[in-house]
């Protein structure tokens, strides 16, 4: 039985700090390399995980790449919808304001720019996952 | 005795156990993934407060530089320290211990 040409709906969960353990990078690694397959993909940014898309990297004093504005090149990947978990970030100190934004440009709406990160309740990212069919973990 | 915590405090219980193990004017250091441990107004903030009431605690600035957290962001009378000073705080202290 071939599922050839189906879409799945596909979760990327991330849940490390940047730069500490390699998880953050790797995600973001597999995010490009599977936008070629044309699913219908989604990134959750929760716990920690809050941390990769904070404002202002900055990596000098660490030796490490910043790869923090990678994230805004996602949209032209078609990676459209981000979305962080509101408790996760209010726990840690933080708002939407300290995070980078994040935009693509919707070709169904002649290449409009629109935001593509959105804060989620824990019952909003909840119902999100659930609707997955796969959901990777990083 | 001069304590190390490289593990953020939302995924490890590492700084808790050396919070309540580590002895009255012991140093404790922050680097790493340990360092979303000094963001004031965090869940971890308060024990982080009290725990400077008794010991010397200190936080590594450029790996809070790189997960773009602010200094003037972090818990009040936090110590932010270089490199040299990390490795001049391991010299002042006769032992330390890693919390991994």
């Amino acid at each position: 039985m071939s599922e050839e040409g189906t879409i799945k709906k596909l979760m990327y969960v991330n849940r490390k700090a940047p730069y500490g353990t390699i998880y953050a990078l790797e995600s973001l690694e597999v995010v490009l390399i599977g936008a070629a397959f044309d699913q219908d993909v989604c990134l959750a940014f929760l716990d920690d995980g809050v941390f990769q898309l904070t404002e202002g990297q900055n990596t000098d004093g660490i030796g490490m790449k910043n790869f923090s504005k990678t994230y805004t090149a996602l949209g032209d990947y078609e990676v459209t919808r981000i979305y962080v978990e509101r408790e996760s970030l209010e726990a840690r100190g933080l708002s939407e304001t300290d995070l980078q934004e994040l935009t693509y440009e919707d070709e169904d709406d002649d290449w409009a720019e629109k935001p593509s990160l959105h804060i989620v309740g824990s019952d909003e990212l909840a119902q999100l996952m659930a609707e997955q069919d796969v959901v990777f973990s990083f | 005795m001069l304590h190390l915590i490289n593990k953020s405090p939302f995924e490890r219980n590492a700084l808790d156990s050396c919070l309540r193990l580590a002895q009255d004017s012991h140093a404790v250091l922050l680097f790493e993934d340990a360092v979303v441990a000094a963001m004031d107004g965090s869940a971890q903030a308060e024990c982080l407060q009290e725990a400077m009431n008794r010991l010397s605690v200190y936080v590594l600035g450029p790996d809070l530089e790189a997960r773009g957290l602010p200094k003037e962001r972090i818990v009040e009378g936090l110590e932010v320290i270089d490199y040299d000073r990390f490795v001049a705080l391991t010299c002042e202290h006769d032992t330390t211990q890693s919390w991994l």
